[in-house]
């Protein structure tokens, strides 16, 4: 008999715990209670909703984050809506049934803010914890870790002794720490957990110390503090790193910019005003791919850029030639006149694309695989600048390549150098100028491509780079690839290292005047062409 | 003449002067100025302005034009040179005789005609957002005032967000320096303490943001939630949005309100990433107003492309122009003198659903909105203040906090010092 009673009693208690574990409500009258409530009341409710432990309330908050969760107005029932023709297609926020469909004037959406993003951020972290998905409970410990709060801490201990992929347990260890350092725990435990976050280091590391610093109890505050002492020696030397990297990076702009002009300017001695706009021209044949793949082949968009090189530099080149064949081969000896003509060529492209395409900025997207970035020790490389600096320099040695190794770069080389020689060496001198300045057009075509995704796509675009080419062009020494390149990055370093320092717009104007400097002491840049070519 | 021929002859004697009049109004029409620049670098900006202005005029002609006469735009291109303002505006006032101008978008712009336009005494309608620290007789600022805008912004982070910490970038040029000061005595008399502002100016078109970002975020690894207010300008803004994206820089964790990014400016950029960053304006295109919603369906069926956006100075454009008309109607005349008397109270519908009133400081009343950034492109508004009055000279700053202007009569002053009691002199 009483065996038959502990039986029953044990059966009652093994029936009520997942009861228990979903809080005992229903999270269904909580979400529609959202409906109604103003920011305030809608963190509330997000808190009591966490608390059921529910996870079927994931696509909920999910949409409700997206800004997906709306209230229809006849009976104050919240729906996930996903747009659909004409109107809404109706799920059900806890089944994910289909319930029917709505017009749009039908349905009211439940705003959202960033301090509610914040809240589900966290609530979500906790739901998905015990996820079977390894990358979603990695995204929920990621969660916890940037959003902590003392009351997933308990859920982060559970999670964390069931983890069994190592990634995933590291992210949970320190997803713990942080939450023990703001619960009520020990000081012993929280000096652990000082000492979790200090291994884990990097910015978000001192970020957490320094928050939790302010109202720790006071036997921890020298732990805190030699921590934080301790990353921010370390994180200093990874700055300089980083500060290298994003002067190499800005100077693979320069070079990318400034390398079409090292062929107009530097090697065939045209002041070409309108290089800038051939960049832009390149920048925007971006922009007309894009959207063409964007209509018709949604599929393709992570190749456009692919597409789009073949096609700017095809573009730009032509532009080019038909410059060089219209104005610019009645002007050769003549500089000033050449730099007036092509002035006046690039207010006339710049027009002309405001007129067809609009005054405004134009969309170009970054295809995923330029967009975000890593870390990379106590640094954050960004794909967008590590690929446009792999892709200057890859421009740069097709560029060395084709002057050095091929007939048509001997044959540009023996016209620049003396050009009734190669005349009377059977080289029809007119045909390569006219290709040497195609050639320099479509490399600045293909640097608008590259251009576009870090960069405004407007008619203005041009002018921003006119200036910075022609000065790393000037620096590196007229008439020499190998000074373009060294300027370029020189530059870069140089004004990478002086914005911290004294400010962007003080960095800008010293580096001028550094180079003004350098002038004075060598007329000709750094690499200096030898021998006839200069006397001539 | 028996009585029937005086009766005749008066009837064709009015028949005559009837035609002579309607012909007379057929020909006269009423000039309007259009300054904006339609190229050079501020075209990307001011382009749409001048469309605006054009619609503004088409859709009032519709509806009988003003005193019974036609307005005739007169569009003049200044192509973003600031001297060039100048002469255009001369033009404008002297060779075609317009009866008002509605134009120029940088404050360098508005500094460089207002001159002219107390020289020549004539009028003009500003419909940008700027610094304050100016009241001129003759021209109307319909854009908002720091406190229309910069305050409310920073009012709403601290509130809704608890932040502490703040980050003004901005560019280097006057609006964001002034702004930022302002901000600055705003912050530090509510008690932030100077640590804990970082103010960080970059050239006009600055491409590289890759520095200031990561110092953005040093900056923001203090422990205390930080939020960034920026000025930036134009141009610069879409790699500095592409740049927060891909260092991955939330919304959720530091904030940027922007003054100066707004539909037209989100245009060129994927919003996906930047979705909870926010902006204040008096004005969105997603407000929910019916006035809105037919201003946006005639907007585009008069540019012809139904994917342009509105933005807040177009709607500044909008209540400048309509109180301009207003009062021109209760002048019954386009003389300078009478306008500028009768526009002093005058209160036309704004976009938003209220009204906007022209105060007697040549600012107007509009309510401050704060949106935050939707994927569309769009904003979805979070907070919608009550009426705020443009303070033009803030009460933040040592040198302007004593100073008011009123330009009704007996005062008919710019820049009155209640301190001492004196108008010190015109205002500029």
């Amino acid at each position: 008999m009483i065996q038959r009673l502990f039986q029953v009693i044990w059966l009652m208690l093994v029936l009520a715990t997942p009861a228990f574990a979903q809080g005992g409500a229903d999270p269904k009258p909580l979400i529609d209670q959202l409906g109604s409530a103003n920011f305030k009341q809608a963190e509330d409710i997000l808190g009591q909703i966490a608390a059921t432990g529910d996870t079927r309330v994931v696509p909920a908050l999910e949409a409700f984050a997206e800004g997906d969760l709306y209230l229809r107005k006849a009976d104050n029932a919240v729906f996930i809506a996903r747009s659909a023709s004409g109107g809404f297609d109706l799920v059900d926020p806890l089944t994910g049934e289909s319930a029917g469909t709505a017009a749009k004037a039908e349905m009211t959406k439940i705003k959202v803010n960033n301090t509610l993003r914040r809240a589900i951020r966290s609530a979500l972290g906790g739901l998905t914890l015990l996820s079977p998905d390894r990358d979603v409970r990695l995204a929920a410990a990621e969660s916890v870790l940037k959003s902590p709060s003392a009351d997933n801490l308990a859920l982060v201990e559970t999670a964390l002794a069931k983890e069994t992929d190592p990634a995933v347990k590291i992210r949970m260890e320190e997803a713990r720490a942080v939450s023990v350092l703001i619960s009520d725990r020990s000081v012993e435990d929280k000096r652990q957990a000082v000492a979790t976050i200090k291994n884990f280091g990097g910015r978000e590391a001192i970020s957490i110390l320094s928050g939790a610093a302010a109202n720790a109890d006071p036997a921890l505050a020298d732990d805190i503090n030699s921590a934080i002492a301790s990353i921010q020696s370390e994180q200093e030397l990874w700055d300089v790193a980083q500060n290298v990297w994003y002067g190499l990076s800005l100077g693979s702009v320069l070079l990318l910019a400034a390398i079409g002009l090292a062929i107009t300017f530097g090697v065939m001695g045209i002041i070409n005003m309108a290089h800038g706009e051939m960049v832009m021209l390149g920048a925007y044949t971006t922009f007309v791919v894009q959207e063409v793949i964007r209509t018709s082949f949604p599929g393709l968009f992570d190749w456009s850029l692919m597409i789009a090189l073949p096609l700017a530099f095809l573009v730009t080149g032509a532009v080019g030639l038909v410059i060089e064949r219209g104005v610019i081969r009645f002007l050769y000896g003549r500089p000033l006149e050449t730099l007036l003509a092509t002035w006046g060529i690039s207010l006339i492209l710049q027009q002309a694309i405001r007129t067809l395409f609009g005054p405004t900025n134009q969309e170009v997207g970054n295809p995923s695989w330029m967009s975000g970035s890593f870390p990379l020790g106590g640094m954050t490389i960004t794909y967008n600048r590590m690929w446009i600096i792999a892709f200057s320099l890859s421009v740069f040695v097709a560029l060395l390549v084709l002057l050095k190794r091929t007939p048509f770069g001997l044959q540009m080389r023996a016209v620049t150098q003396n050009r009734k020689m190669a005349a009377s060496m059977g080289i029809r001198t007119p045909w390569v100028d006219a290709f040497t300045f195609a050639l320099g057009s479509g490399i600045a075509g293909i640097a608008g491509v590259a251009l576009s995704q870090i960069d405004n796509v407007s008619p203005n675009l041009g002018q921003a780079y006119i200036i910075d080419s022609f000065m790393v062009v000037v620096f590196g020494g007229v008439g020499n690839l190998w000074g373009t390149f060294v300027g370029a990055l020189t530059l870069g370093v140089l004004n990478k290292f002086l914005e911290p320092w004294v400010g962007a717009v003080l960095g800008k104007i010293l580096v001028l005047v550094l180079i003004i400097l350098f002038i004075q002491k060598r007329p000709r840049g750094l690499f200096a062409l030898k021998g006839r070519a200069v006397e001539a | 003449m028996t009585f029937k021929a005086h009766l005749i002859s008066a009837f064709l004697a009015g028949a005559l002067a009837t035609t002579a009049m309607t012909t007379a109004f057929a020909e006269d029409t009423i000039k309007v100025g259009v300054l904006h620049s339609l190229s050079g670098t501020m075209a990307i900006s001011e382009t749409t302005l001048k469309d605006t202005m054009l619609f503004l005029i088409e859709e009032q002609n519709k509806k009988g034009g003003v005193l019974g006469k036609k307005l005739e735009a007169v569009v003049v291109d200044p192509a973003s040179d600031w001297p060039l303002f100048a002469e255009k505006a001369r033009e404008l006032i002297e060779k075609d005789k317009v009866a008002a101008v509605f134009g120029c978008w940088t404050s360098s712009s508005r500094k460089s005609v207002l001159p002219v336009f107390e020289e020549l005494n004539s009028i003009l309608f500003y419909p940008v957002q700027y610094e304050g620290e100016e009241s001129s007789r003759n021209i109307f600022y319909t854009g908002a005032a720091p406190n229309q805008q910069a305050i409310p912004a920073v009012d709403y982070l601290a509130e809704n967000e608890g932040v502490e910490r703040w980050v003004l970038a901005g560019t280097d040029y006057v609006y964001p320096q002034t702004t930022n000061k302002i901000l600055k005595a705003y912050l530090m008399s509510k008690g932030v303490k100077e640590e804990d502002i970082m103010i960080n100016y970059t050239p006009f078109g600055h491409s590289d943001w890759q520095t200031i970002v990561s110092d953005i975020k040093k900056f923001g690894s203090a422990g205390k939630k930080t939020a960034v207010v920026s000025t930036i300008n134009g141009d610069a803004n879409v790699p500095f949005y592409k740049e927060l994206a891909n260092q991955g820089i939330k919304a959720e964790d530091i904030p940027v309100v922007a003054f100066s990014v707004g539909e037209e400016e989100l245009a060129g950029l994927d919003t996906g990433p930047l979705v909870g960053h926010l902006a204040a304006w008096n004005y969105f295109q997603s407000v929910d107003t019916e006035v809105n919603a037919e201003f946006i369906k005639e907007w585009h069926a008069f540019i012809k492309n139904d994917k342009r956006v509105t933005n807040d100075p177009m709607e500044a454009a909008y209540i400048g122009f309509n109180a301009w008309v207003k009062a021109v109607e209760a002048a019954g005349t386009t003389e300078t003198d009478e306008v500028l008397d009768s526009i002093i109270g005058v209160s036309v519908p704004n976009l938003s659903g209220g009204y906007s009133t022209v105060m007697p400081n040549h600012h107007i009343t509009k309510p401050v909105l704060i949106g935050e950034i939707q994927a569309d492109g769009q904003f979805e508004i979070v907070q919608q203040t009550a009426q705020v009055v443009g303070d033009e000279w803030s009460d933040y700053l040592p040198d302007s906090k004593d100073l008011i202007s009123d330009w009704r009569k007996p005062m008919s002053c710019g820049n009155f010092n209640v301190a001492t009691g004196k108008c010190g002199g015109k205002g500029s």
